[in-house]
C-alpha cells in the first residue's frame, strides 16, 4: 500500500515520467558499481591510443618512411584490417591514426559498449537483482536510460581524452582541430553500439545471448567496411553500410568532415527507440526469443574427461582457427611486396636482422609466424587456465569425486591446449603458405613454412608447462604466467628497434626458436624448450596431486 | 555390522581456523546415517576429506576399506556425491551433465536415469546457466542415483527442494537404503533426518559430540509431559529428572529426563489423570541443547 501511495508522488516529482523514476539513482548505482572498470576501460583504450601513435616518429623517421608505408598499405589485403585509405598518396601521421588505426580502436571501443550495457541490462535480469529493483520506485525504461547515459558518457570521456591527448603531442599533421573530429569518431562508435546493445538485451533472456548478438552486429560492422575498403573506391557502398565506415568517411585529419557522424547519431536514436519499444512490451527478465532447449542426453563424445574439456574449449578454438586463417591468408598476399618496402623503411631492418635472415622475404614470414606462435600461447595459456576456472567455479569437484584421477583431470585439460594450439598455429601457418605461395609463384614455400610452425610449438607449449606448474603449485597466482607471454610478445616485437641488448630476447622461450625459414633449423633449442615444458608439467601435475582442491 | 566409514582423530585446518578437530565419524555398511550440525560445524570439510579431496592434517580415515586419499579413484567408482552447492558447466544441458557425471563413475542405469528425472521432475534439455539451484541439485541428484554406487555421500541435498520434491527425496533415499546401499547424509534440516536416519552423529565444531540411533538420543533426553489431572499435581520437584514444572487450573506440563519417565508417570496417576500427551524430543531440542549457547548467541539457530 505504502508503495503505491508513494509511486506517483515521487513520479510526479521527477515530471511525470513514470517510467523512468528512479533514473538519477540508478545512474549513481551504475556509476558506483563500476567506479574502477569505467576508468579502467577508458584509461586502456585512450592511453593505448595516444602511446602508439607517440611512439609513431621514433619508427618513422622521415617522410620517405611515410611513403614506403604507403605503398604497403595500398593493397587490397591490408586495406581490408585498416580502412579506406585517405591520405594515403600524401602519407601524414594524422592519416595514418585514421587510416590505421582508428579500425581496431573501433572494436575495442565496440565491445566496451556490449560488454557493459549487458553488464548492466540483461546481466541483472539474468541474476534476478533486476527483480528487486524494479520492485522499489523505479520505472519500466529506468535501468536501460541509466545504462545508455552512463555508457555513452564514458564514450564521450573517452573520445575528449583521446582528442585532447593526441592534440597535445604536437606530431606534424596532427592538431588539435581534427584531434576533436577523431575523438569524436571513436566515440560515435562506442555510442553506436549502446544503442545496438539496447536493442539485443531485449531480444536474448541470456547476457551471453545478447552479448553474441551484439558481437555478430560488431562483426558484421566491420566486415561491410572491410569488404568496402578492400576495393579501389574508398567510398565505396558496403563501408557506408558500417557504423565504423561512417566515422572513417569522416576523413579525419585529412578532409576533417563532421557530416557521416550525423548517420551515427540518427541510427543509435533509432536503435534506442526500438530498444524502448522492446522494453515495454515484454516481462522482466523474459526475451523475445526462448532460449532453445538443449540435448537431453550427451553425446558419445562426452564420456572422458578430454571430451569434457574439448568440449569447454570448442567455441573458443574455432574462433581462434577462423582468425589466425585470416590473418595468414590476408599477410601471405603481401609478402611479395614485402622486399620493395623493407629497402626504403630504415626501421625494418633492424627488425628483419633480429631476425639473423638473409633473404628479405624469408625473414618477413619468418617474422609473421613469430608473432602468430606468441598470439597461439594466448589462446593455449587461455585454454589450460580453465583448469584453475573449474576448480575456483565449484565445477571440479564433482567431477574428481567421480572416478577422475586429479593427473587424468589436469593431462586432459593440458592435452586439448596443446594440441588445439598446434591446429590453430599449423592453420595459420596454412593460410599464409598458401597465399604467400602464390604471390610468390612458388609451391615449395609451403612445407617451409609448416615446418616453421612446428618449431615453435614447444615454446607455445612451455608457456601451458607454465602455467600447469603455478597451478599445481602456487593455485592463487597463476595469472603470473601472463608476464611472460607479454614480455615475449613485447620483446619479439620491440627488442630490435629499442635496440635492446641480446639477452633480453633471450629470456622469452620465442627467442630460442629457429627463426625457420630465415635460418637453419637447430635441434638443440627446440629440444631444451621441450624438455622444460615436460618438466614444468611434471612440477605442475606433482603439485596439484599433494595440495588440496579448492572449493567455495 | 562392518564400517563403510570409521574415521579416528581426523583434524583439518585451514590457516588459524580448525574446520575439523579431532572428528571420530563411524557409518555402518547399510545404514542411513544423518549427519546433523550447523553451518560452519565441518560437515562439507569431512566429506571432501572421505572424497580425498581434501587432506587431513592428522587422524585416520578409512571408507569402504580403503584409504580416501591413496585410492580415490578406485573408491569413486564404488560411491557417488551430491555437493552442497551444486555448480554446473553453464553451457551443458541438465541432461548431458548427468550423463557426464555417471559416465565418469562408470556408467548408468539409463530406466532408473529417465525415472528419476521424470520423478524430480527436471527438464534435462535445459542448459547449465539457466537451472535454479534447486534444479541443479536434481541434476547432482540424478546422477548419483542412478548410478549403482554402493556409498552415497549427500551433502545437504535437499536445500533448494521444495516440499513436494523432498518426499520424492526420501521415498528415493528410502530406496536405496532398500537396496542395501550406504547413505551419509548431511543436514542441518533436522525433520530430514529425523525421518530418513537410522543413526545420527552431531557435529559441532569439527568434533563429533554425539552419535547413535535416534531411539538411543531420545533416552539421553528430555520428553515433555502435558496431562490433566482429577486433582491438582503436586511434589513433582521432589522427583529426580524433572524440569519446567508448570501447574495451572488442573493441568500440568513438565520436562522429564529420559530414564525418570516412568517415576513421573507413577507419580501422575495418583492424581487421576484424564488427558496425557507426551512429546518425544524433536531434534531441535537435542540441537538446542547441544548448541543452546550458539543459539543464545545469535538469537537465530540454523540459519547462516
Amino acid at each position: 500500500m505504502t508503495a503505491t501511495a508513494t509511486a506517483p508522488v515521487r513520479a510526479a516529482e521527477s515530471g511525470g515520467r513514470s517510467t523512468l523514476a528512479g533514473t538519477g539513482t540508478l545512474i549513481r548505482f551504475i556509476l558506483r558499481r563500476d567506479r574502477v572498470r569505467l576508468p579502467v576501460w577508458i584509461g586502456a583504450i585512450g592511453l593505448f591510443t595516444i602511446g602508439s601513435v607517440a611512439s609513431l616518429p621514433d619508427i618513422y623517421l622521415d617522410d620517405a618512411d611515410l611513403a614506403a608505408r604507403a605503398d604497403l598499405m595500398n593493397n587490397p589485403g591490408l586495406r581490408v584490417v585498416s580502412g579506406p585509405g585517405y591520405g594515403l598518396d600524401d602519407y601524414t601521421f594524422g592519416a595514418m591514426i585514421a587510416h590505421e588505426y582508428l579500425s581496431w580502436i573501433a572494436v575495442f571501443v565496440g565491445l566496451m559498449s556490449i560488454l557493459l550495457v549487458v553488464r548492466h541490462t540483461r546481466a541483472e535480469e539474468e541474476t534476478g537483482r533486476a527483480e528487486l529493483v524494479r520492485a522499489g520506485v523505479v520505472g519500466r525504461h529506468a535501468s536501460l536510460t541509466a545504462a545508455m547515459i552512463v555508457i555513452a558518457g564514458a564514450h564521450i570521456v573517452l573520445g575528449a581524452l583521446v582528442a585532447l591527448g593526441l592534440g597535445s603531442l604536437g606530431l606534424e599533421n596532427v592538431g588539435q582541430e581534427s584531434s576533436w573530429l577523431f575523438g569524436a569518431a571513436l566515440a560515435a562508435i562506442g555510442i553506436v553500439f549502446v544503442g545496438v546493445t539496447a536493442v539485443t538485451v531485449q531480444i536474448s533472456e541470456h547476457g551471453r545471448g545478447s552479448g553474441g548478438l551484439a558481437g555478430a552486429a560488431l562483426a558484421l560492422a566491420y566486415f561491410l567496411r572491410a569488404a568496402g575498403d578492400a576495393g579501389q573506391d574508398p567510398s565505396s557502398t558496403l563501408s557506408w553500410l558500417s557504423p565504423i565506415g561512417w566515422s572513417q568517411q569522416t576523413r579525419v585529419y585529412v578532409d576533417d568532415r563532421w557530416w557521416p557522424l550525423l548517420l551515427s547519431v540518427a541510427l543509435t536514436i533509432v536503435l534506442a527507440g526500438i530498444g524502448y519499444r522492446l522494453n515495454a512490451r515484454r516481462d522482466v527478465g523474459a526475451g523475445l526469443i526462448r532460449s532453445r532447449p538443449g540435448a537431453p542426453t550427451a553425446p558419445a563424445s562426452l564420456s572422458s574427461p578430454v571430451g569434457l574439456a574439448w568440449r569447454l574449449n570448442r567455441s573458443a578454438t574455432m574462433w581462434w582457427s577462423i582468425a589466425l586463417l585470416l590473418f595468414g591468408l590476408g599477410y601471405g598476399t603481401i609478402v611479395s611486396e614485402a622486399e620493395s618496402f623493407a629497402e626504403e623503411f630504415s626501421a625494418m631492418e633492424d627488425l628483419l636482422d633480429n631476425f639473423g635472415g638473409t633473404s628479405i622475404i624469408d625473414t618477413f614470414l619468418a617474422m609473421l609466424i613469430s608473432l602468430m606462435a606468441v598470439a597461439v600461447s594466448v589462446y593455449a595459456v587461455l585454454t589450460v587456465l580453465r583448469l584453475r576456472s573449474e576448480e575456483t567455479g565449484g565445477r571440479a569437484e564433482p567431477v574428481l569425486a567421480t572416478a577422475t584421477s586429479r593427473m587424468g583431470w589436469v593431462a586432459s585439460h593440458v592435452t586439448v591446449a596443446m594440441v588445439s594450439s598446434a591446429v590453430i598455429l599449423l592453420l595459420g601457418v596454412l593460410g599464409l603458405g598458401v597465399t604467400a605461395a602464390a604471390a610468390l609463384e612458388d609451391g615449395s614455400v609451403l612445407p617451409r613454412l609448416l615446418g616453421a610452425g612446428l618449431a615453435y610449438l614447444p615454446a607455445i607449449w612451455l608457456t601451458v608447462g607454465l602455467g600447469v606448474a603455478l597451478f599445481g603449485v602456487v593455485p592463487r597466482a597463476t595469472a603470473l604466467v601472463w608476464i611472460l607471454i607479454s614480455y615475449a610478445a613485447l620483446i619479439g616485437s620491440f627488442a630490435a628497434i629499442l635496440d635492446l641488448p641480446e639477452w633480453t630476447l633471450d629470456l622469452s622461450p620465442f627467442g630460442h626458436v629457429p627463426a625457420l625459414p630465415a635460418v637453419d633449423m637447430a635441434w638443440t633449442p627446440v629440444l631444451v624448450l621441450t624438455g622444460i615444458a615436460v618438466g614444468l608439467f611434471a612440477v605442475g601435475l606433482w603439485g596439484f596431486r599433494l595440495r588440496d582442491l579448492e572449493t567455495k | 555390522m562392518t564400517s563403510a566409514i570409521a574415521t579416528s582423530g581426523l583434524v583439518k585446518t585451514f590457516g588459524a581456523t580448525r574446520a575439523l578437530d579431532g572428528l571420530d565419524l563411524t557409518v555402518r555398511t547399510g545404514e542411513v546415517h544423518g549427519f546433523l550440525g550447523p553451518n560452519g560445524a565441518g560437515k562439507s570439510t569431512t566429506i571432501r576429506v572421505l572424497l580425498g579431496l581434501l587432506r587431513a592434517d592428522s587422524g585416520s580415515a578409512e571408507m569402504l576399506g580403503a584409504d580416501p586419499w591413496d585410492d580415490a579413484v578406485a573408491l569413486h567408482r564404488r560411491l557417488a556425491y551430491v555437493p552442497g552447492d551444486v555448480e554446473l558447466w553453464p553451457n551443458l544441458t541438465g541432461g548431458e551433465s548427468i550423463d557426464l557425471l555417471a559416465r565418469l563413475r562408470g556408467g548408468l542405469d539409463k530406466a532408473r536415469r529417465d525415472d528419476l528425472i521424470e520423478r524430480f521432475d527436471l527438464d534435462p534439455t535445459k542448459k547449465g546457466r539457466t537451472y535454479s539451484k534447486g534444479n541443479r541439485q536434481k541434476v547432482a541428484l540424478v546422477a548419483a542415483l542412478a548410478s549403482d554406487a554402493e556409498l552415497l555421500l549427500l551433502d545437504e541435498p535437499t536445500a533448494g527442494l521444495d516440499p513436494l520434491m523432498e518426499v520424492v527425496f526420501q521415498d528415493v533415499v528410502h530406496e536405496a537404503k532398500r537396496v542395501g546401499k550406504t547413505i551419509l547424509l548431511s543436514s542441518h534440516i533436522l525433520a530430514q533426518v529425523e525421518k530418513l536416519a537410522d543413526t545420527i552423529s552431531i557435529i559441532r565444531l569439527g568434533k563429533i559430540v554425539q552419535s547413535g540411533s535416534l531411539t538411543e538420543m531420545r533416552h539421553l533426553t528430555r520428553t515433555t509431559i502435558e496431562a490433566q489431572t482429577a486433582t491438582p499435581v503436586t511434589g513433582l520437584e521432589a522427583l529426580a529428572g524433572i524440569h519446567n514444572v508448570q501447574v495451572a487450573d488442573g493441568s500440568v506440563r513438565f520436562a522429564v529426563d529420559g530414564e525418570h519417565l516412568d517415576a513421573a508417570v507413577r507419580h501422575l496417576t495418583t492424581f487421576g489423570v484424564r488427558a496425557l500427551t507426551s512429546h518425544p524430543p524433536t531434534l531441535e531440542e537435542l540441537m538446542l541443547r547441544h548448541y543452546g549457547d550458539e543459539v543464545a548467541a545469535n538469537g537465530n539457530g540454523a540459519d547462516r
